[in-house]
């Protein structure tokens, strides 16, 4: 198993939390992990990403070319990373702020309105957490349990009032996947 | 028999290799003496230049090391951070101080890093033939002056005791000369001063000495020495730029 | 204590600290500011001194006073600053004060750009400052070799008084890797005391001069001779590699550092499409390991070198191969990144059908 996955969006959107948490989760795991960020000049404002590597081997190159997940918080991510995602892979969409649809056929495409969403539950700063129960959902890279064991890592132990929303998040991303799957069928 | 007068132990029996009339030597014994006064060569650990001072490390009987040219303020910075209790000084001329090293100065001063400077002007660079220092004159002849400095051509020189004592982290600067016996009396108390703020945990200090190069400047060393008088004091005046110094008896 | 997820450049300040390194001099620069944060936060925590200096050039003469005074003493920069540092490097190691120097390389020439690159390593490995000297240089490929490395390279600084080298790039100083603190690998040495160190003379009998100005030529000579047998001793004892599926390789790559990595899954991909390759990742730039291209220099049919740059090491692979086998090169400039399907076709290309 590896799987190699993009976050991108707008720096602010949490697209870095999301890769450490996934990448945090993996370790817990005892996979073989890596996180690599995006870092520039442009430190607020512009489009961040990070990549990041499960894997049961040990991790290549920490810069993924040929992702097998990739997740867009933004239209110009969309624009960017779609062509990234390998054949047969995943691509997920934060379709309450990207309008445009997926051009790709030889891939798995999953679309979340995330934003809306995280305003439902209240805090739109959550709509990361949303599209990360659902990516989790989705591939089974990391258990949900252990998603929820390394939210503290990232945010800091001393912000449980927020855990329990953001956990409320992960798992209405996750249903949404769920629904859908069953949807299809 | 009697003993009139004895080297001061801060000095080693090495003979200096100063040109005759080079004030250097009476400055290395001044700063020896001072070191010895203060009872401070067990822990004093000095930092020679690039420069005519370059083999100082010869000189002093403390423990000491070379800098590359103009670096001394940061390698003293260095050793001071690593024994913040020894006494650690600095030995630079014009050219290692204020031109290629001038960036060194100015942020160990500004940083008040706890050490000593001794600050040799001499108007120009001696030990690589006699080139335009910094510090040279407006008029000047030296080998990359030769038909003498110009200010639209090479600007002013720098005074760096006016300079360094506009920044908070300084705790004393004085000009001295050294061309005569009351000056080179000044000069030692200068000294004294500069090493005692250091004793004192007040912060940078530094002395600048004018002094003298005969060979360069095609001089005799009564020449030169009223040279330094004549025409170096009035653009540089000697004095106490800078003074937080508690009083000591 | 179990293993922690850290930066390569918080991973490699906190190895510092543990290993003893108390004096830490150095100025911003990307892509190796967490090093800089990372120190001014814990220093003070474990009573060392961060000090951020005015220049790339003053930052590496306190770490010469530092070290001269006998401390345990890192410097940290990138391409750029690494080059401003070249004066003061050759003092060290002409002074032979002990320290080590962190590059996180980055591209280049100039300005250049702030991505992972390794077109530095000539300047690491072959001088970059002036005079006959020579670094031993250490490149690292995960964040759990860069904690074990930099350790390790404060005790080869000691032992053998000279500057070490950790050669990173951007891509090792940004990623997250985990790293386990409490299984150091390193070698046991015998360190000798720092009785040379400019302490104060307090009661010894002889003042300690840290110099490297010899005027005398013959007795300039004789000072390099001595350190050219310090360094035959470190070319004898110091050199490191790893080396992977090379017993019946047909085509051996050579990579150090984050494209290594890369190199290293190529070989197995290569390997299940049925070709015989092996890998060897030099570890010590400087020395650079000869030993496995002696090795497999009659079985291999050629060797592949990857670089992140126009070709620097494989000046080296081709000196130690001795020109008895044809050695290949592929490299990309600029902080991008060698292709691993570019390596594949060459790959192919070069085992020309031999599977």
């Amino acid at each position: 198993m590896e799987e190699r996955i993009i976050f991108a969006g707008f720096g602010g959107q949490g697209v870095l939390s999301m890769g450490l948490i996934i990448t945090y989760a993996g370790m817990f795991e005892g996979k073989n992990v890596s996180w690599t960020p995006s870092y520039g000049p442009e430190m607020r404002g512009g489009t961040a990403f990070c990549n990041v590597t499960v894997s049961d081997e040990e991790v290549g190159s920490p810069v993924i070319t040929e992702a097998t997940s990739v997740i867009v918080m933004n239209r110009p991510s969309l624009d960017k990373y779609e062509s990234y995602v390998i054949s047969g892979g995943k691509l997920f969409i934060n379709t309450s702020l990207v309008d445009k649809k997926a051009e790709r056929k030889d891939i798995e495409v999953y679309e979340i309105p995330a934003n809306d969403i995280a305003n439902e539950l209240g805090n739109l700063k959550i709509a990361n957490m949303v599209m990360l129960g659902a990516f989790v959902e989705a591939t089974k890279v990391v258990k949900m349990e252990t998603v929820i064991k390394a939210l503290p890592e990232v945010f800091g132990k001393g912000k449980e009032h927020l855990m329990s929303i953001n956990e409320k998040a992960l798992y209405r991303g996750a249903e949404l996947i769920k629904s859908l799957i069953t949807t299809k069928k | 028999m009697a003993v009139v007068f004895q080297k001061t132990k801060g000095l080693t029996d090495t003979p200096f290799h100063y040109c005759p009339g080079c004030t250097h030597g009476i400055i290395h014994r001044l700063v020896a003496e001072v070191m010895e006064e203060l009872d401070v060569l067990d822990k004093a650990i000095g930092v020679a230049p690039v420069g005519c001072a370059v083999f100082a490390y010869d000189y002093f009987s403390c423990d000491m090391q070379e800098a590359a040219h103009g670096r001394a303020p940061a390698v003293a910075t260095g050793i001071k951070r690593v024994h913040p209790d020894k006494i650690v000084f600095t030995y630079q001329g014009d050219g290692d101080l204020a031109a290629i090293g001038t960036a060194e100065i100015v942020h160990a001063a500004a940083r008040g890093e706890n050490i000593t400077v001794i600050f040799v002007n001499n108007a120009n660079y001696g030990m690589t033939g006699g080139q335009m220092a910094p510090t040279t004159l407006i008029g000047q002849e030296t080998l990359t002056t030769p038909y003498g400095r110009k200010a639209e051509v090479n600007g002013y020189p720098i005074r760096m005791s006016e300079m360094l004592s506009t920044l908070e982290g300084v705790a004393y600067i004085e000009r001295v000369a050294v061309y005569d016996v009351k000056h080179v009396m000044q000069a030692k108390k200068a000294i004294k001063n500069a090493f005692l703020a250091q004793i004192q945990k007040k912060g940078f200090a530094m002395v600048e000495v004018l002094s003298s190069c005969p060979t360069n400047w095609g001089m005799t060393p009564v020449e030169a020495l009223n040279w330094i008088k004549d025409h170096m004091e009035p653009y540089y005046p000697l004095g106490v730029y800078k003074n937080t110094l508690e009083e000591v008896k | 204590m179990a293993k922690v997820l850290m930066k390569g450049n918080e991973a490699l300040a906190e190895a510092a600290i543990q290993a003893g390194c108390r004096h830490y001099f150095g100025y911003p620069i990307t892509p190796q500011n967490e090093v800089t944060a990372y120190m001014a936060k814990r220093m003070p925590e474990v009573g060392g001194v961060f000090l951020q200096a005015e220049s790339e050039v003053s930052a590496i003469n306190m770490v010469y006073g530092a070290g001269g005074a006998g401390a345990r003493v890192m410097t940290s920069t990138s391409s750029p600053g690494l080059s401003l540092m070249q004066e003061g490097i050759s003092y060290l190691a002409g002074a032979q004060v002990p320290c080590v120097i962190v590059n996180i390389m980055r591209g280049g020439p100039g300005l250049g750009d702030i991505q992972g690159a390794q077109g530095d390593y000539f300047q690491s490995t072959k001088g970059g400052g002036h005079g006959d000297y020579r670094l031993i240089v250490l490149a690292p490929s995960t964040i759990q070799e860069m904690a074990d490395l930099v350790q390790e390279a404060f005790d080869i600084a000691d032992e053998y008084r000279n500057p070490v080298v950790i050669l990173g790039d951007g891509m090792l100083g940004q990623m997250m890797e985990p790293v386990d603190f409490e299984n150091i690998q390193k070698r046991k040495r015998d360190i000798p005391e720092k009785t040379w160190a400019t302490t104060g003379r307090g009661n010894r009998e002889h003042r300690n001069i840290i110099n490297s100005l010899y005027i005398d030529p013959p007795v300039l000579e004789k000072y390099n001779y001595q350190l050219f047998e310090k360094y035959a001793k470190a070319e004898k004892n110091e050199v490191r590699y790893e080396m992977i599926n090379c017993e019946d390789a047909d085509v051996i790559l050579v990579a150090y550092g984050t494209i290594a990595r890369v190199a290293k899954n190529v070989m197995n991909i290569a390997r299940r499409e049925g070709y015989k390759v092996g890998l060897i990742r030099p570890i010590s730039l400087w020395p650079f390991p000869k030993e496995p291209f002696e090795k497999t220099v009659n079985t291999a049919k050629a060797y592949l070198t990857v670089e992140m740059s126009m070709g620097q090491m494989v000046e080296d692979v081709k000196l130690a191969v001795q020109f008895k086998k044809p050695v290949y090169f592929y490299g990309r400039p600029g902080g991008m990144i060698p292709e691993p399907s570019v390596m594949l076709e060459q790959i192919r290309k070069i085992a020309g059908g031999v599977k």
